[in-house]
């Protein structure tokens, strides 16, 4: 087994919900609750969910782009979650992000050469020759050419920005990249190109993904093991091809039979899930998925499920009760 | 890698296509220049600003040059513009007034636009109590009607020129740290404000790298306006006698001094008033049109 780069403990973010006169605390939204994972050196770790699940929370808590409530992170044997603004600084070398919206993670008045250069002027790498050379160097490998480096955002296509947008996050050779959404604003065929691509980057420059993402597909097609968010909370998380083969909880097992298959003649058996997502400002009690289960017990009612290891797959529900 | 080389060829071709695409300041003037009436502020603008320069060359007298004999003179060809009270020769007077009401527009403004800006930044980047602060002190000073408050600093600090152009910028201050704060507001939740951060940018650069110059605009265009308000606000201080004291030729002054002769003399007025609206027409029509042209929401 190989080393680990990050390790999540117990994360939670819970978000006041403030109102009345003088902004008094009326109740919060329980965005992540107590989400817990590792990453090893290498590898991508796939996290899905539909929209509030609290994918894109997990994402930016992990770089501290917004604080935790409670929880540890590790990276490195180091603990993000109590590093003092500086070292929070000097560790983002280290962890990089790839952001949704292609459109809105540029800065539109910036250069694309001033765009990619900022992050080494950051970090003080280089002299000012070493780091011009550096962008020319990383536009040719995101599939971009040198001479589109005196452009300006509103001068590509969505597919091209996320070049650029990837090709800024390699810019200080990271050793994490948290990819948040990155191609799901985009057409379907560009995906694909974008996605071969940062398979292509991962192995030349050994890097470890999380990607966030609500494209079951996208997913499958560049994560080695994947984690199944519901309601703020990690529910399921296996091998890739073990958790879309054989997937245990009944959450993911409606996720996935709710996927499309491009074969008229194949007769498939569709979970329908009934009911309405509940309000993470007021989760159900027990396990959060219990209002909407086929298969729910007395238990699920009251209890939150533990989560089980079955060799490497962890799965928190009941129905896997020893 | 292969597959990235292909789909750039592609891109080689578009790029013999953007090339010819114009750069975005040739573009803002070139919609600026279809502006008819932008422009003809501009000209107005321009113009009082060359005589604001050369007036000393081309004034015929000197502002304070006192010709007790030829005392409210009517227009004629020895004095374009009348003659005032004391005999003074109103076009020279005009013509030395465009200096101060400039100076006192520009400047005043300025110093609003450098003060607002920062407590704006500052109160929508940071939020919470400072923002709460900043932002109860615009609402006190909005609350006065702003002459009022002009009168108030005026009165605190003594009437000269000097005062008044401190008086119109405090009192300006507001407008400007609002406009700032609104827009900062909006452009801290912009996706590359975040990516700034997780690239471990300090809060610094992003407010001056970032955050400033994607939020200056609107204010370029306020300030345009604003310096119309200013030499308003100048006149109006100046015709009560608080700002720019005798014998400066402060065109507000000058509709001061002549009140009484509106009657027997009304060219004393008439001119300065004139000139007043002018400049401030000039200033309006170059601020409407500047907001047309880097409003993106109005273009395409």
């Amino acid at each position: 087994m190989s080393e680990l780069l990050l390790e999540v403990k117990g994360l939670k973010k819970y978000f006041p919900i403030t109102g009345g006169l003088l902004g008094r605390k009326q109740g919060e939204v329980k965005a992540v609750d107590d989400v817990s994972f590792y990453v090893k050196k290498g590898e991508t770790l796939g996290i899905v969910g539909e929209s509030g699940c609290g994918k894109s929370t997990t994402g930016r808590l992990l770089m501290r782009l917004i604080e935790a409530s409670d929880g540890r992170i590790i990276f490195e044997d180091k603990e993000i979650t109590k590093m003092s603004k500086s070292e929070l600084r000097r560790v983002r070398r280290d962890i990089q992000m790839v952001f949704q919206d292609p459109y809105a993670s540029l800065n539109p008045r910036h250069s694309v050469e001033q765009i990619l250069e900022e992050p080494l002027i950051v970090h003080g790498i280089g002299s000012k020759e070493e780091r011009k050379k550096r962008v020319k160097e990383m536009l040719e490998v995101v599939g971009l050419s040198s001479y589109h480096a005196k452009r300006y955002p509103h001068q590509f296509s969505g597919g091209q920005r996320q070049r650029i947008g990837i090709a800024r996050a390699l810019m200080t050779k990271p050793k994490l990249i948290i990819a948040d959404e990155p191609v799901s604003a985009l057409d379907v065929s560009i995906q694909a190109q974008v996605l071969n691509l940062m398979k292509d980057i991962q192995k030349e420059f050994n890097l470890t993904y999380i990607f966030i993402a609500h494209d079951l597909g996208v997913v499958r097609h560049i994560s080695d093991r994947v984690g199944v968010m519901y309601l703020g909370r990690l529910i399921e998380l296996a091998d890739c091809e073990e958790l879309y083969e054989n997937p245990k909880h009944p959450y993911t097992k409606a996720l996935l039979s709710a996927v499309p298959i491009p074969d008229p003649d194949l007769k498939k058996q569709t979970i329908l899930i009934e009911g309405e997502l509940p309000s993470p400002a007021n989760p159900p009690s027990g396990c959060a998925f219990h209002t909407r289960c086929t298969e729910c017990m007395d238990i699920c009612k009251t209890t939150r499920p533990e989560e089980h290891n079955l060799n490497g797959h962890y799965v928190a529900c009941h129905l896997y009760n020893k | 890698m292969a597959e990235l080389a292909k789909n750039t060829s592609a891109e080689i071709t578009m790029q013999a296509v953007e090339e010819k695409l114009t750069p975005p300041w040739k573009e803002a003037w070139q919609s600026f220049y279809k502006n008819k009436l932008a422009l003809a502020g501009l000209t107005i603008v321009l113009f009082f600003i060359i005589i604001a320069i050369i007036a000393p060359w081309v004034a015929p007298y000197g502002f304070k040059e006192q010709v007790l004999t030829d005392r409210m003179q009517p227009p004629s060809s020895k004095h374009w513009f009348g003659t005032d009270d004391f005999g003074r020769d109103i076009f020279s007077r005009i013509l030395y007034g465009a200096r101060i009401s400039l100076w006192v527009g520009f400047f005043s403004v300025l110093g609003s636009v450098v003060i607002g800006t920062l407590l704006g930044i500052v109160a929508g980047y940071y939020g919470r109590w400072i923002d709460a602060i900043i932002s109860r002190i615009f609402d006190i000073m909005l609350a006065f009607p702003s002459i009022l408050l002009a009168i108030a600093v005026v009165s605190i600090l003594g009437p000269s020129l000097r005062n008044a152009l401190i008086a119109i910028a405090v009192i300006n201050v507001p407008n400007f740290g609002r406009l700032v704060r609104s827009k900062v507001l909006s452009i801290k939740q912009e996706e590359y404000i975040m990516s700034a951060k997780a690239i471990g940018m300090r809060d610094t650069r992003i407010l001056f790298r970032h955050i400033l110059p994607n939020s200056i605009s609107p204010v370029i265009v306020q300030a345009t306006l604003a310096i119309a308000t200013a030499i308003i606000e100048a006149a109006a201080l100046g015709f009560l006698g608080l700002g720019a004291q005798p014998p400066e030729p402060e065109w507000g002054k000058m509709l001061a001094d002549s009140k009484n002769y509106i009657t027997q003399a009304p060219w004393t007025l008439f001119f300065p008033g004139m000139a007043i609206m002018l400049t401030v027409l000039g200033f309006n029509l170059m601020g409407d049109g500047l907001r047309d042209v880097l409003d993106p929401k109005m273009k395409q």
